[in-house]
């Protein structure tokens, strides 16, 4: 039972609880480059899903072979192997969109939260847990994602997958996009938001503050 | 344990190890994709040259469509047809200081820095085995990045057929746009040069008034992408100005004139001008 319960707290405890993007701000970079629209945003997720779960995977089968003074570059090694072959795949298989990805494919390998999920949780635990926290990850990356994704597109371009949704004005409808969206700054106002969406529900998750502004003093003082 | 996990010994064999593993992974997903990829690759520059052509349906056979398209390769400096090796990149031959030459502040309109002195041209023919389109490609900076894309021309050598960019990575929504097909569409039909043979093609800011005496030589640009319009109007006047595929044009403009001057001066030129051969603006 305390198994399963595990189990369930590792795959979905990151989407919400303890969410790589809104709780630890991780892994903003590609989070702003690759969701201008939700083609790429689903690729990239699912992309990163697999290199976090393998890598984990991988990294805890052969933790207790790994001496600590080089287990951060035999790490980035088996990240590094995974992202290639992944793109590898794209490119033979998802010619297009890979296309598109170009660099953040590649970019996967200096993610914070393929790197962090390794260095702490495959480390110290056994390769199923990993896999399964790794997975856990890679959906709560997901999830903002694709929020951020379909929001931008949306909102930006009137359409979803590429199909029109809005019409556009250049295209004889109403619609006429913001093309802030598609730039972006939009994404880091949308991630924004959605941290204080969840930070509003989930009060555990605000921040002490790290100081307290010192009392206002004698206003003569100031000159 | 930790003084065995951290001897010279352990940490040279783990190291060498995973390097090990990793590499023979690496490679074989390589080698074994390489042939999709290669193949997609190929495929994706051949919708590409379709979809400029105007001849590409979702769905069609694109290899057997491309039997009609012959690629030749063209010596930029002379205008001449020249023999290039099957497996001649354009692109990277850009790059290569003997292939290549350097272009000054003046002539680079479309900041290229270099330029290969054997660009490729396809050429396309219809069912009967006659020339229907001439597809150069092109390419320049927009604003974020270069735009690699062909143009076609009819085999007048001067009407527009279509323009396509397949590489880019401008703003989407703005500069994104050329790949609007509703902004390809105004492509088709305009004249690249006047009635006295001069570079007249233009992309403008704003739209182009329909009644203007010029209309044909302008195009509307892309509104809210300047700088992106901008670089898609020097890239396509480098182009096919004296740089780039002009005096290859010429070549072909005078042919055409040696062929409705025929009961004249005997025609000596075939529809395309042949290797070594001078025509004569008739």
């Amino acid at each position: 039972m305390a198994e399963k319960m595990k189990t369930k707290e590792l795959l979905f405890g990151p989407i919400f609880d303890n969410n790589p993007i809104a709780l630890q701000i991780i892994g903003i970079c590609s989070a702003l480059a690759v969701t201008t629209n939700l083609k790429t945003t689903v690729t990239m997720c699912l992309a990163l899903t697999l290199v976090t779960a393998f890598s984990n995977f991988f990294v805890s089968s052969v933790r207790n072979q790994i001496p600590s003074s080089i287990r951060i570059i035999v790490q980035m090694t088996i990240i590094a192997s995974l992202v290639i072959v992944v793109d590898q795949f794209l490119r033979a298989y998802a010619y297009s969109i890979s296309k598109q990805l170009s660099v953040f494919v590649g970019l996967i390998i200096t993610n914070c939260i393929v790197m962090g999920r390794a260095e702490a949780f495959a480390m110290k635990n056994p390769p199923i847990p990993s896999f399964i926290d790794g997975l856990g990850n890679g959906f709560g990356y997901s999830v903002i994602l694709l929020i951020l994704g379909f929001c931008r597109e949306l909102i930006g371009a009137g359409s979803l997958f590429g199909m029109p949704i809005l019409t556009k004005v250049t295209d004889g409808g109403w619609y006429i996009p913001n093309g802030l969206m598609l730039l972006p700054p939009s994404a880091f106002f949308l991630i924004g938001l959605i941290i204080w969406g969840i930070r509003s529900v989930k009060t555990v998750q605000v921040e002490k503050d790290a100081f307290t502004p010192a009392p206002h003093t004698r206003a003569s003082e100031a000159f | 344990m930790a003084s065995q996990h951290d001897s010279v010994l352990k940490t040279l064999t783990v190291a060498l190890l995973v390097c090990l593993v990793c590499g023979v992974v690496v490679a074989t997903a390589a080698v074994m994709l390489r042939p999709t990829q290669e193949t997609n690759k190929l495929l994706d520059k051949q919708i590409n040259i379709l979809l400029a052509a105007g001849s590409y349906k979702a769905g069609m056979d694109v290899q057997k469509a491309f039997e009609s398209i012959e690629r030749k390769f063209v010596d930029l400096e002379s205008g001449e047809y020249v023999e290039m090796p099957e497996s001649y990149d354009q692109r990277k031959a850009s790059k290569d200081p003997e292939q290549s030459i350097r272009l000054d502040g003046k002539t680079d309109i479309a900041s290229l820095k270099r330029q290969a002195t054997v660009a490729e041209v396809y050429l396309a023919t219809d069912h009967n085995g006659e020339l229907s389109k001439i597809i150069l490609p092109v390419h320049g900076y927009g604003l974020w990045s270069t735009l690699y894309g062909f143009l076609a021309l009819e085999p007048d050598a001067n009407t527009v057929a279509g323009l396509g960019f397949y590489e880019h990575a401008e703003t989407p929504g703005l500069g994104g746009e050329v790949d609007n097909p509703k902004w390809k569409a105004i492509w088709p039909g305009k004249e690249v040069f006047d009635e006295n043979g001069d570079l007249a093609i233009q992309v403008i800011k704003g739209t182009v008034d329909a009644g203007a005496a010029d209309a044909s030589h302008k195009v509307d640009g892309l509104a809210g992408a300047s700088l992106t319009t901008n670089g898609v109007n020097n890239l396509v006047r480098f182009w096919v100005g004296e740089s780039g595929f002009g005096p290859y044009l010429d070549k072909i403009h005078a042919n055409a004139a040696g062929y409705s001057d025929e009961e004249r001066a005997p025609a000596t030129d075939t529809s395309v001008p042949a290797e070594g051969e001078e025509v004569i603006n008739g």
